[in-house]
């Protein structure tokens, strides 16, 4: 990527747009991946509320899967998750690359 | 006086005058601190907004380092903003100066030049506003009162245009003009009005439609860039104050530029110096001529940008020039005037012989008679080239 | 108060990308307040610090509202002139919109260089919501202490040497000193109780006026625990009686959490590597020091919450 010349960068130093973060991936940062078992899913969004990295995907207020271009791997997902009588719908696994 | 406009004729003090132009300005955020010998002019402020005079949000802020910070919010969210200090609380200032430089907010300053500690003086020098010579601010000093209020609303055109969006620093002498009552004129409010429009700003963290993001991280693959857009700024605000000054004269009678020649055409024996000290200058040069001396004088209005080219101009081929310094560069090589012209002059054509005179430090007194002491060494050979004095100290 | 859904609903107004570490509880903190206050129009503000740090890398932003950072000491007085500027503008009819304004701040910029600034934008009641994303140290400079580190606790500026085993001094109680401010509304939260914090933040922004939030926030790498801890360790804070959960609204203090049965502070000092010399016997004394303060601390208070 080449980079702007001064001129053409925005007054102050300026960000003008909101959340261009999402274009920079961490996903790569990951040793330990999750894995979403939705048969043991209560949709409680635990996982979501706490996810650090706004890596959990909810849509029509159910959990819908991970954003793994975003997720470190930090496993708060799994820890938090309740799961279903005893079984997490979240468990972490090695990555594998 | 042009005709159509009314300019009412009032007696004010250095710290009324500006005051007074910060009501007409009318900015719509003033974050101040009160500091000697500052202190009128937050408080003449805080009585026009309790008294309803102006639509100004008046943040009474808890340190100067607040004061610009709140500054720096304001600007940044969008409002015309305005402060104003002296000494201790610029110094207190300046490290969020350099940021509000370096996130090209407009705000306007009114700054009261008084010496810096230890030991505490409440007096005039230069050393407080000499402390902001590298944070990026446009730089004006003011000779008397009259000029402290022309140049207040001079300032908020040159901060506020669109190719230039710098702080404007404009300073006036602790009690020489601040404390000195004068005839000043001044204009009606809605010329002033006219004179500033309205504010358009370049950021507008108000704008909740769109989220920007003001004062973010940056590493060595970007600061250098955003350093280098300063420059230009600086450099594109010299047009700015020039036709500013100008369009003031035409409209109000004054005109103003960067600097300001008195008798210096024909001059072979010349001094450079800043604010009061050139009225009581204008005055001696004016007896030195009728006794057949060509004296003359260059004052410095801008100091940053430093209009370096015009002063090579202006004082080459003279003789002898004696920079006038009312602040000292510890352990450097004269004062920060001093150094400034002399780098300005250095391999230029014609350039003349420079000595500084560092003078009036902590309010010590200048007179005409130490003035005309300058003249005399710079025609009988004894203010040798490049050489560093002190001016009334004793020793 | 908004439940998980309702909150999701609203939407991410801090995106993935920032470059924390894995497990960081303050940019949980800075996400869960956005989601709150999701409601609102918004304005935030950062102090120098490890959120501003890994949320802003220049052209990558974390906020997906309108953000400004300008110092370390100073996110309460920037914050204050951007509030400043909207009642001005507003007052002369130049905007509409009705905005809130919440500025974070780490224990640093907060408890210790920023006290003056918080202090004075507090007092003079600006229309704002200050939240102090309190990790105990200095954590962005590499874990230094500051005046919120608690007693016996190692860090850079603090370490458990030979001679001296960690910090000698007890933490500053900032939240009782934002109390004594008597503005509308002050509150304790932790990092792990998700509803607690979040209606508490909109609790803050919808009574209007000054409020001060101060967020327990375990840090992985400051504290040394295993990143999936963050919450655990958070309620394992409220648990002990190290961090009790309470507000002050109009003076009135509310406890708001009561553990059934407190746990000892060792149960949460000894998950952390930050405090692992106070398990050799020779340092019994400080860990009994420890919860005898955690004890005065929790009577005092919830004598101020049945008075």
């Amino acid at each position: 990527m080449s980079l702007k010349k001064y001129q053409d960068l925005a007054l102050g130093g300026n960000i003008e747009r909101g959340g261009t973060a999402v274009d920079f991936k961490t996903g790569d940062w990951r040793s330990l991946k999750p894995v979403y078992k939705p048969e043991n899913c209560i949709h409680c969004l635990f996982c979501w509320a706490y996810c650090p990295d706004s890596a959990v995907h909810v849509a029509d207020g159910k959990m819908a899967g991970f954003d793994l271009d975003h997720c470190k791997g930090c496993g708060i997902c799994a820890h938090e998750c309740p799961g279903k009588k005893g079984a997490k719908a979240i468990v972490m696994e090695p990555e594998v690359k | 006086m042009m005709a159509g406009i009314t300019k009412i004729d009032l007696a004010r003090t250095g710290n009324e005058a500006m005051a007074y132009a910060m009501k007409q300005v009318n900015p719509d955020v003033v974050a101040a601190y009160p500091i000697t010998p500052a202190t009128e002019i937050v408080q003449l402020f805080a009585q026009y907004v309790a008294d309803g005079e102006v639509d100004t949000e008046y943040v009474p802020v808890e340190s100067e380092h607040s004061a610009m910070s709140a500054c720096i919010g304001s600007s940044a969210a969008g409002a015309r903003t305005m402060t104003g200090t002296s000494s201790q609380g610029l110094a207190l200032m300046y490290e969020m100066c350099y940021i509000a430089a370096g996130l090209r907010l407009p705000i306007v300053m009114a700054d009261v030049n008084r010496a810096l500690s230890a030991p505490i003086n409440i007096h005039c020098d230069h050393s407080d506003t000499m402390g902001m010579r590298d944070a990026g601010w446009i730089h004006i000093f003011s000779e008397n009162a009259q000029e402290a209020y022309d140049n207040m609303l001079q300032a908020v055109r040159i901060a506020e245009h669109e190719s230039v969006r710098l702080p404007v620093l404009v300073t006036t002498d602790g009690f020489i003009i601040s404390h000195g009552m004068e005839r000043v004129a001044t204009l009606p409010d809605d010329e002033v009005k006219k004179f500033i429009g309205p504010f358009k700003p370049g950021t507008m963290l108000l704008d909740v439609a769109k989220p920007i993001t003001v004062g973010a991280l940056n590493f060595t693959d970007f600061y250098f860039e955003h350093r280098r857009a300063l420059v230009d700024a600086q450099a594109a605000s010299v047009a700015v104050i020039k036709q500013v000054g100008r369009e003031f004269g035409q409209k109000y009678g004054t005109a103003y530029d960067c600097i300001e020649p008195y008798q210096l055409a024909d001059a072979e024996y010349a001094i450079v110096a800043l604010g009061s000290t050139c009225g009581t200058a204008k005055v001696v040069i004016d007896q030195l001529r009728a006794g057949g001396v060509k004296a003359g004088m260059l004052k410095i209005r801008v100091f940053r940008p430093f209009p370096a080219a015009e002063i090579a101009a202006a004082l080459a081929g003279k003789k002898s020039v004696a920079v006038l310094d009312r602040s000292d560069v510890l352990g450097g090589f004269g004062g920060p005037v001093f150094t400034e012209v002399r780098s300005a002059l250095y391999q230029k054509p014609n350039a003349p012989l420079l000595a500084d005179y560092i003078y009036g430090l902590g309010g010590r007194e200048i007179d005409m008679e130490m003035i005309g002491s300058v003249f005399a060494q710079l025609q009988d050979g004894t203010a040798k080239p490049d050489s560093v004095q002190y001016l009334g100290v004793r020793d | 108060m908004a439940t998980l859904k309702e909150l999701a609903a609203r939407g991410d107004k801090f995106t993935g990308g920032h470059r924390a570490c894995a497990g960081c509880g303050a940019t949980i903190a800075a996400r869960q307040a956005l989601l709150a206050a999701g409601k609102h129009k918004v304005v935030a503000g950062c102090a120098t610090g490890c959120l501003e740090v890994v949320s802003t890398i220049f052209p990558y932003t974390a906020w997906n509202v309108p953000f400004i950072h300008s110092a370390f000491e100073n996110a309460a007085a920037t914050v204050s002139g951007v509030e400043a500027a909207y009642q001005s503008l507003k007052r002369q009819g130049r905007i509409t919109e009705n905005i809130k304004f919440i500025a974070f701040g780490g224990d640093g910029g907060t408890y210790d260089i920023g006290i003056q600034s918080l202090s004075g934008a507090m007092e003079r009641g600006h229309d704002m919501l200050y939240i102090c994303y309190n990790n105990q140290a200095y954590m962005n400079t590499g874990i230094q202490r500051s005046s919120a580190t608690p007693r016996g606790c190692n860090t850079t500026t603090s370490p458990a040497g030979r001679k001296i085993p960690g910090k000698a001094q007890f933490r500053k109680d900032l939240t009782e000193i934002m109390a004594a401010h008597n503005i509308p509304y002050v509150a304790q939260c932790v990092i792990g109780n998700w509803s607690d914090f979040t209606r508490k933040v909109e609790k803050a922004l919808d009574k209007g006026g000054a409020a001060f939030i101060n967020i327990l926030q375990p840090c992985r790498l400051g504290w040394g625990y295993k990143p999936e801890l963050t919450a655990e360790l958070g309620r394992l804070a409220v648990e002990t009686c190290f961090w009790p959960l309470y507000e002050v609204e109009d003076g009135v203090y509310k406890l708001n959490a009561t553990p059934k049965d407190k746990k000892p502070i060792t149960d949460w000092l000894f998950q952390q590597e930050r405090f692992r010399h106070l398990k050799q016997p020779a340092n019994g004394a400080i860990v009994d020091e420890i919860q005898r303060e955690v004890d005065q601390r929790w009577e005092r208070l919830v004598r101020k919450c049945d008075g």
